[in-house]
C-alpha cells in the first residue's frame, strides 16, 4: 500500500488526538459502540469517539457523519471506515468496520438460526408481530421528527415524488433515484444561485 | 435478474446494487428490500419480513443487518455473510475514496449541494419504509393501534425505544394484536 497522504493534511492541526488509535484499538473500540447500539449506533459512536477516547472534537465529528451521510449506503459502515482510515489507513478502515461489523453479525446470524428452526410457534410469532408493530411506531416517529419546520417547498413536492414512487407505485430504486437525484441536484443548484443573485 | 440462478450471486448483486442507491441509510432501503425479497424473489412471505424487520431491531448493532437474517433465509450462513459485505463493502468503498478526495480540495461547495439535495430524498424514502412496513405488519386495528401509540410516543417523549419494542413484545404475547 503506498504511504498515506502528510500527516498534517489529514487532521486539523488543533485535533485533540494523543496517540493515535491502533488497529487492535479501533476494532474493539467499534465493536463496544456497535454492541451497546440497540436501534442505531450513532449516538454510542459519538459518545466513543469525542466523548470517551477523544479521537476527534465534536465538530470534526459532526463532519466526518456529514460526509457518511451524504453517501449512500449505511452511514455508520460509512463513518467507521473513513474514521479508520484516517488513523491507519486501508488497514485501519478494515478494523473499525470489522469491530462494528463483526460481533453483532455473529448475534444476529445466531438468531436468524433460531429464526429458522422455532419462528413457526405460535407464541413467538405473536411477539414478534407485537414487536414488529412497535418498531414500525418508532420509524415513522423518526419521519416524523424530520419533517417538523420544513417548510421549503420545492424540497417538499420532491420527498412526495420520491414516497408515491417508492411507496405506493412501488418502483425499483435505482431507477427512481437515477431520475430524482440529477433533478434534486439541479433544482438546489439553481435555487442557490438565485439566492445569490 | 434470474431469479432461476445461484441464490448467493443473486444476494450479492442485490445488496451490492441497494448499497449505492440507499440514500439516507440502510433505513430508506427498506421498501427496495421488501420489493426484491419478497415481491420478486420470493425469498420471504410479509409475515417473514416484518418478523426479521422486528428481530433486526431487537439485535444491537447496525440497523443495516436486516440484510444479514434476509441473507440467512436465503442461503443459510453463507447468504448471511454475503448479503452484509455486498450491502456494506461497495460503499465502504466509495466513502474512503471521497473522504480522500475531500481532504485535498475541502473548498468545493458541491458536497454542500449535493447534501441538500439529497435530503429531501432520503426523507421521502424513510416515510415509504414506513409505509411498507405498516402495510406488512399492521394486519388488524390493533396492530394500527400499537404502531400509532409507538410513533406518538417516540415522538412526544424520550422514552428509551427498547421499552416501546419490549411492551409491543408483551402486547403481541398476550394475544392482543391477533
Amino acid at each position: 500500500m503506498p504511504p498515506e497522504s502528510p500527516p498534517g493534511a489529514l487532521a486539523a492541526p488543533e485535533a485533540p488526538i494523543l496517540s493515535p488509535p491502533g488497529l487492535i484499538a479501533l476494532f474493539v473500540a467499534f465493536a463496544k459502540m456497535s454492541l451497546a447500539g440497540f436501534g442505531g449506533v450513532l449516538v454510542f459512536a459519538r459518545r466513543g469517539i469525542v466523548d470517551h477516547h477523544r479521537w476527534m472534537t465534536a465538530e470534526e465529528f459532526n463532519e466526518t457523519f456529514a460526509l457518511c451521510h451524504f453517501l449512500p449506503g449505511p452511514n455508520i459502515v460509512n463513518l467507521s471506515v473513513v474514521f479508520g482510515s484516517r488513523f491507519r489507513g486501508i488497514p485501519g478502515g478494515v478494523a473499525a468496520f470489522a469491530g462494528l461489523v463483526g460481533p453483532p453479525v455473529v448475534i444476529v446470524t445466531i438468531l436468524a438460526a433460531l429464526y429458522a428452526r422455532f419462528g413457526e410457534i405460535e407464541a413467538l410469532r405473536r411477539t414478534l408481530a407485537g414487536v414488529s408493530c412497535a418498531a414500525v411506531g418508532l420509524l415513522i416517529s423518526v419521519v416524523l421528527r424530520t419533517l417538523i419546520g420544513k417548510r421549503d417547498v420545492v424540497g417538499l413536492i420532491l420527498m412526495a415524488a420520491v414516497f408515491i414512487a417508492i411507496g405506493l407505485l412501488r418502483l425499483p430504486l435505482p431507477a427512481v433515484l437515477l431520475a430524482a437525484i440529477p433533478l434534486s441536484i439541479g433544482v438546489t443548484f439553481a435555487m442557490r444561485r438565485r439566492a445569490v443573485a | 435478474m434470474n431469479s432461476g440462478a445461484n441464490p448467493v450471486l443473486a444476494l450479492a448483486w442485490t445488496f451490492g446494487l441497494m448499497s449505492l442507491f440507499a440514500v439516507g441509510g440502510a433505513n430508506s432501503a427498506i421498501p427496495e428490500m421488501h420489493r426484491v425479497a419478497v415481491d420478486v424473489q420470493h425469498w420471504l412471505t410479509d409475515r417473514q419480513f416484518a418478523d426479521v424487520f422486528a428481530i433486526s431491531q431487537l439485535s444491537p448493532g447496525p440497523n443495516v443487518l436486516i440484510v444479514t437474517l434476509i441473507g440467512y433465509s436465503v442461503a443459510g450462513v453463507t447468504g448471511a455473510l454475503v448479503a452484509t459485505l455486498a450491502m456494506c463493502v461497495p460503499t465502504a468503498v466509495l466513502a474512503y475514496l471521497v473522504s480522500h478526495l475531500l481532504s485535498r480540495s475541502s473548498h468545493s461547495r458541491w458536497p454542500a449541494i449535493i447534501q441538500a439535495a439529497l435530503v429531501p430524498l432520503s426523507i421521502g424514502l424513510m416515510g415509504a419504509s414506513g409505509l411498507i412496513l405498516a402495510l406488512t405488519s399492521d394486519r388488524s386495528w390493533a396492530a394500527a393501534l400499537v404502531t400509532a401509540a409507538a410513533a406518538g410516543l417516540a415522538f412526544a417523549t424520550r422514552l428509551n425505544p427498547l421499552w416501546l419494542l419490549l411492551a409491543g413484545g408483551v402486547l403481541g404475547f398476550a394475544g392482543v394484536i391477533g
